[in-house]
């Protein structure tokens, strides 16, 4: 119910909600668990193995309980943390995790089975019958299991990640981390204050104190101006600091549109990778429970989340509240409720020597024992001495102490240190370079200690920036945290959980113990404690301490596990905004793109550049009718085609001959200039890394091509070669890929469409096979190169790429004017294939020149990249898989990519796999299929039969192998 | 006698505008890389101050006089933009025309930087990239030449053929932070 | 993780490539295959501490750098021009 006076929603702004299609009425500034409490709504989920009906536990980030799914449609996100989200106007919010109503959870029967359902019993059961398992165990175990679902659309929110930089970066904005980020900010620095809540202030928002004689929030206002005033602090609420990283890199997670209705182009959440010089981890802490049995049930929550819905919301989460506590602390909330009218009916501090602290029944020396009311807590009952006595009570609230918030100092491997004075971890120093903790999280629980702690790890973090730290006033606060003592189980008839969300209970612990699971790292895999979206911040001291117990060893002997980042959830999407859609890759368009689409070509992805697959006609039906008559109207007529995405190096310096030398395993100082050469470049292993053609454009001008894909790896490795190798050698080299637009024109007419186009013409003397130079278009300044990758008399000419979509339409225009026209990949492979020229389908890294049949490019005259280790014995073995050709001779006419080679009578399994094949193509020219492929002594085998196996696609073709070079052997075309 | 027209790089896809900030195309008369060989930087920067009145700038820097601006782009790299390079430059460098493998984009506007935020890992604080540095970076998945050249412009420069992506990307990032600015 | 290029300054560890230790630069120089290539290309130390490798600043100034590194506590103790080392060791 509402307290009137209290709270810091708005209640001029009334917002409607639903949960589980009811409405309700909240306020901004409630979140959907502070809004059901004030509607009087306890039952907000069910647990995740027993499905027992659970309420709300805490009031922030470490709920374990109320998760539930808000949104319709593709939107909806399971697992929401009730406690964190924030009410707006038509929110829509479901309980998860239960078969029908959630009053009427039909997987509840699970809670009759508790000693079936104890920790590992998935390790023990469901073997037996083994026919079960598939047709009856797993579809009923797959859909029972799982909390939240998914809507199984397609996403359609925006998300963004973000790049920070400051130079203090403060964790936290409670008393502590306030003071920190002033004092920086004095000091100097550029601040980011990262606060995980909505609500600056921390639990001073959630407290009765007083700052320098003021409401804590009042206080916070003040120093939220004064940030202001500074200029140099940027603060960033809703922002979970969810990493720390190598370097100062920290990631944090932003909520920027989960508290509002969908508002378009606005970012549901933003992933920031924020690098900081130094770091202030102001955390504070959480209130850890007290395991008692049936301690779970919808109205038994934290003592301080009592508070916190009384301050911050205004809500009282009972009529009659009981408290159940091992220190003083905790009796702050006695003080609080009856304060605002509320009755407490009794607090049980189970310390003998507890004392009252105001007018309310304490039973010091008490420990509840048990508990009734499984939709909702109506009753506890205590022992005291020796007797035992029933309580009414709607509302219990637990605190079994304090534990400091210190998983950022553990996120690179490092460990916390166990402090008996507080009977709590704290952070070890120096866990992290670079963030130093302080105040509650460093096991500082005094507000005017955490106060001056703020300013101390700023000071010391600007020290280390090489800055001053500047002198300041510490503001006049409480001072005294209290005593308080460990308690950390009471036994009793009835299971005692200690992680709420995966329903682990002492027993549990206890069990695995028993069954040997004794280290810490093992009880939490085995029993699931510490696993779940809390990821074990409610249970990992409780479950560590009785597993300590349990093995007869004390609490620092057991150890932690290990904390790892996210310190909260954080969404697919938010990691991996920035990849979604059409942002997963750039895409890289030709100048000749547009003109293609406007054709009608499809699109094939070559590396990160598209490219057309074909052009299609009017009239043609299929992708390979196109292509036949492609591959027809380039040998019979000219064909023009957008080569512009092969890379393509500019080289220039008086080593640049001696620099291709060695990259090259041919010789390149000995090109005449004016001319192009077919060039192999090895990796140092002695394999094939790249082919392309070089051109010499003049005495220490070349211009080298690579594979399109190859492009950036090659450019790496030549840069490798010039800084990490041959330093001595002086040259230069920087890609022009990007400068020209560059075309091939190939068949028995291109030399004819070119000289309609050149300024100058030319013939077969004046530019032979090979050549290369500079020419005019139109008056533009263009290149010539005269190469061949179909086997047909052919040029590539290449211009500015400012003129390349007005080049390529002429081109095509002239083509089809001499019987000719456009042409795409797909003609681009079956031309090459005919002619045995390979591609990255046969160079795909285990192949060596000896493969290939070109050893004998490898110059003997030279060292290059490669030479040595390629001159092993095992890399020349006749014996190896080797290039050859195929075709189908039998009734089978199809080859396919990816089939192996077998003899004709051997069965097709890895034992008698003598090749690959790599590349194959319908030739319209030979008028069957064709492949290329490698073949144990492949040469050797020419005029062979043999067996072509695919067994992914179902399909067997007798073949014959033959040299890979299909048509014009003699390669009479190029030349003339 | 035929004509090829020229487009450039970004011809279809600018200018926009989102709420404050823009982004649009910059065309130079020229772009030329110059890479001096061994021992010849300060020689290359002498030449280039005698045909064009700027020097060669070091690591993260630009200078520049009227038109003519020089970037660094690399390790012994510099750009220069905005007019042909007298050929005396020849001997002491290697040359190469980079006018068309370029797209060059300006971003401004109030929040500008907010927009690059979302797109670039380098830091962006006007107290560290001032006026008249440059730095060699990421926009998104694309190498990038980012300057900048006013106290809230940018210059983005991104291989011509990814003109497409850089432009989307920086749309949707306009879009972001307006959608943001418009809450407060 | 964070780089410092000695010409770009400190950089996201995206904008960097891996490659390996410094054995790389030292190229042998053998004619043929030896023992010596086959440390070059398939041996290497993996030290639990301080390791010299290359990587390459592919999103940045295309430099090939140097990187003196713990393994075990990460700390990046010195960077330097690839080039410069090289040119150094002869």
């Amino acid at each position: 119910m509402r307290i009137e006076g209290y709270g810091r929603i708005d209640r001029d702004t009334p917002l409607n909600f639903s949960f589980d299609a009811r409405n309700f009425q909240g306020f901004k500034g409630d979140t959907l668990a502070s809004a059901l409490l004030a509607n009087g709504v306890r039952l907000m989920g069910r647990s995740f193995k027993y499905h027992r009906p659970r309420g709300v536990l805490t009031a922030g980030s470490e709920e374990p309980n109320a998760l539930m799914e808000i949104g319709q449609g593709a939107a909806r996100t399971p697992n929401v943390r009730a406690t964190m989200q924030e009410v707006f106007a038509g929110l829509e919010a479901h309980s998860q995790n239960r078969m029908g109503p959630l009053r009427h959870d039909l997987l509840s029967v699970n809670d009759l089975l508790p000693n079936f359902l104890s920790a590992g019993f998935y390790y023990k059961t469901f073997m037996w019958p083994r026919a079960f398992w598939e047709q009856i165990y797993e579809p009923v175990i797959r859909r029972a299991a799982g909390l939240g679902s998914l809507s199984g659309q397609a996403n359609p929110d925006r998300y963004e990640t973000g790049f920070a930089h400051c130079d203090i970066l403060v964790i936290g904005s409670g008393p502590t981390g306030l003071m920190a980020a002033l004092t920086a900010a004095e000091g100097g620095a550029d601040v980011i204050l990262a606060e995980e809540s909505a609500h600056f202030g921390g639990r001073l928002i959630s407290e009765a104190e007083e700052l320098d004689g003021q409401p804590g929030p009042d206080w916070v206002a003040e120093m939220l101006e004064a940030l202001h005033e500074t200029g140099r602090v940027r603060l960033m609420n809703r922002t979970t600091v969810t990493g720390a990283y190598d370097g100062g890199t920290y990631g944090a997670l932003e909520r920027v549109g989960l508290h509002l209705p969908m508002t378009p182009d606005l970012p549901q959440e933003c992933f920031w990778r924020i690098h900081a010089r130094q770091a202030v981890l102001a955390a504070g802490a959480l209130e850890r429970p007290i395991a008692f049995p049936m301690n779970d049930r919808p109205g038994i929550m934290m003592a301080s989340a009592i508070r916190s819905y009384l301050h911050h919301h205004g809500v009282a989460a009972g009529r009659k509240v009981t408290l159940f506590a091992t220190n003083d602390d905790a009796h702050r909330t006695a003080l609080d409720l009856m304060a605002a009218g509320v009755e407490v009916a009794g607090v049980m501090d189970s310390r003998t020597d507890a004392q009252a602290q105001g007018d309310y029944p304490l039973f010091a020396g008490a420990q509840v024992i048990s508990t009734r009311g499984r939709q909702a807590l109506r009753e506890i009952t205590i022992r005291q001495g020796g007797s035992e006595q029933r309580i009414e009570t709607d509302c219990l609230g637990v605190s079994g102490g304090w534990n400091p918030t210190l998983h950022l100092t553990c996120h690179m491997n490092g460990r916390p240190v166990w402090n008996e004075d507080i009977a709590a971890f704290v952070p070890t120093e120096g866990a992290v370079p670079g963030l130093t903790p302080a105040g509650a999280c460093n096991g500082v629980y005094s507000t005017s200690r955490c106060l001056s702690a703020g300013v101390a790890a700023a000071g010391a973090a600007l020290q280390a920036m090489g800055a001053k730290a500047p002198e300041m006033e510490i503001p006049e606060a409480s001072d005294s945290p209290g005593k308080a003592r460990a308690l950390w189980l009471v036994e009793g008839k009835g299971r005692a959980w200690l992680d709420f969300a995966n329903d682990v209970t002492s027993k549990d612990i206890k069990l695995a113990a028993q069954e040997n699971f004794r280290s810490v790292e093992h009880m939490k895999r085995y029993t699931t404690q510490g696993m779940a979206p809390d990821q074990g911040k409610n249970s990992n001291i409780g479950a560590l301490a009785l597993l300590a117990d349990a093995t007869g060893r004390a609490i620092p002997e057991t150890g932690t596990t290990t904390y790892r980042p996210p310190f909260a959830p954080v969404s697919l999407a938010a990691i991996g905004a920035g990849g979604q859609g059409k942002a997963f890759a750039p895409q890289r368009f030709t100048t000749s793109h547009e003109a293609s689409v406007a054709r009608g070509a499809p699109m094939i992805e070559a590396g990160l550049w598209y490219r057309p697959s074909y052009v299609p006609r009017p009239g043609e039906a299929t992708w390979r009718e196109a292509c036949d008559r492609e591959v027809t109207m380039v040998r019979t007529h000219v064909g023009v085609c957008d080569v512009s995405t092969l890379g393509k190096i500019d080289i220039q310096g008086p080593d640049a001959a001696a620099f291709l030398d060695f990259v090259y395993a041919n010789m390149f100082s000995t090109l005449k200039v004016g001319r192009v050469r077919y060039g192999l470049m090895l990796r140092e292993d002695g394999h094939v890394m790249d082919d392309g053609t070089t051109a010499r454009l003049g005495e220490t001008h070349y211009v080298m091509t690579t594979t399109t894909a190859a492009a950036g790896e090659v450019m790496k490795h030549l840069d490798f070669v010039q800084q990490c190798l041959r330093p001595d050698l002086n040259l230069r080299t920087i890609s022009v890929t990007e400068q020209w637009a560059q075309f091939g024109v190939v068949g028995p007419r291109s030399r004819e469409l070119l000289n309609t186009l050149l300024d100058s013409p030319i013939d077969n003397d004046s530019f032979p096979f090979m050549a290369c130079g500079e020419v005019g278009v139109a008056g533009v300044a263009a290149r010539l190169f005269r190469i061949s990758f179909s086997g047909e008399q052919a040029y590539e000419i290449a211009v500015p790429a400012r003129y390349g979509d007005a080049l390529y339409r002429l081109l095509v225009a002239q083509a089809e004017a001499l019987g000719g026209g456009a042409y795409g990949m797909e003609a681009l492979n079956v031309l090459r294939i005919e002619k045995g020229f390979i591609t990255h389908s046969e160079i795909h890294g285990r192949i060596t020149a000896f493969d290939i049949g070109m050893d004998r490019m490898i110059s003997a005259r030279k060292m290059c990249i490669g030479k040595p280790a390629a001159s092993r014995a095992g890399l020349q073995d006749p014996m190896r898989e080797r290039l050859i050709g195929l075709k189908p001779v039998g009734a089978v006419k199809q080859l396919t990519a990816g089939a192996h080679l077998f003899e004709e009578g051997a069965a097709p399994v890895a034992a008698n796999d003598l090749g690959y094949v790599t590349s194959v193509g319908f030739s319209p020219t030979m008028g069957h299929f064709i492949g290329l492929g490698f073949l144990s002594d492949g040469p050797s085998r020419i005029g062979d039969r043999m067996k072509m196996v695919d067994h992914l696609r179902g399909v067997e073709t007798l073949v014959e192998i033959c040299d890979p070079v299909f048509h014009d052997p003699e390669g009479e075309k190029l030349r003339g | 006698m035929v004509d090829l027209i020229a487009k450039t790089p970004c011809a279809d896809l600018l200018p926009i505008k989102v709420e404050a900030v823009t982004l649009s195309e910059v065309t130079p008369e020229a772009i030329t890389s110059i890479m001096p060989y061994e021992g010849k930087w300060e020689v290359a920067s002498e030449a280039l101050k005698s045909a064009h009145g700027i020097t060669l700038p070091g690591p993260g820097r630009s200078t520049g006089k009227g038109d003519i601006r020089a970037i660094w782009t690399g390790a012994g790299q510099a750009m220069v933009l905005g007019a042909r390079l007298d050929a005396g430059l020849a001997p002491h460098a290697a040359l190469s025309d980079q006018s068309d493998a370029w797209a060059l984009m300006r971003l401004e506007g109030a929040g500008g930087e907010d927009v690059l935020a979302r797109l670039t890992p380098i830091d962006l604080n006007p107290g560290v990239f001032k006026r008249g540095h440059v730095a060699r970076s990421l926009l998104g998945h694309m190498n990038a030449v980012i300057a900048r050249v006013g106290a809230e412009a940018f210059e983005i420069m991104v291989f011509r053929s990814m003109a497409g992506t850089a432009v989307h990307e920086l749309e949707e990032a306009m879009k972001s932070v307006a959608a943001r600015a418009a809450l407060r | 993780m964070r780089i410092k290029c000695p010409l770009c300054g400190d950089r996201d560890s995206r904008e960097y490539t891996y490659m390996g230790h410094e054995t790389y630069l030292d190229r042998p120089g053998d004619e043929g295959w030896s023992a010596d290539w086959d440390d070059y290309l398939h041996l290497r130390d993996n030290p639990a501490g301080v390791t010299r490798d290359l990587w390459y600043h592919g999103a940045g100034c295309t430099s090939w750098l140097l990187v003196e590194r713990d393994t075990v506590t990460h700390d990046i103790l010195r960077v330097e021009l690839a080039r410069d080392a090289k040119r150094g060791r002869g």
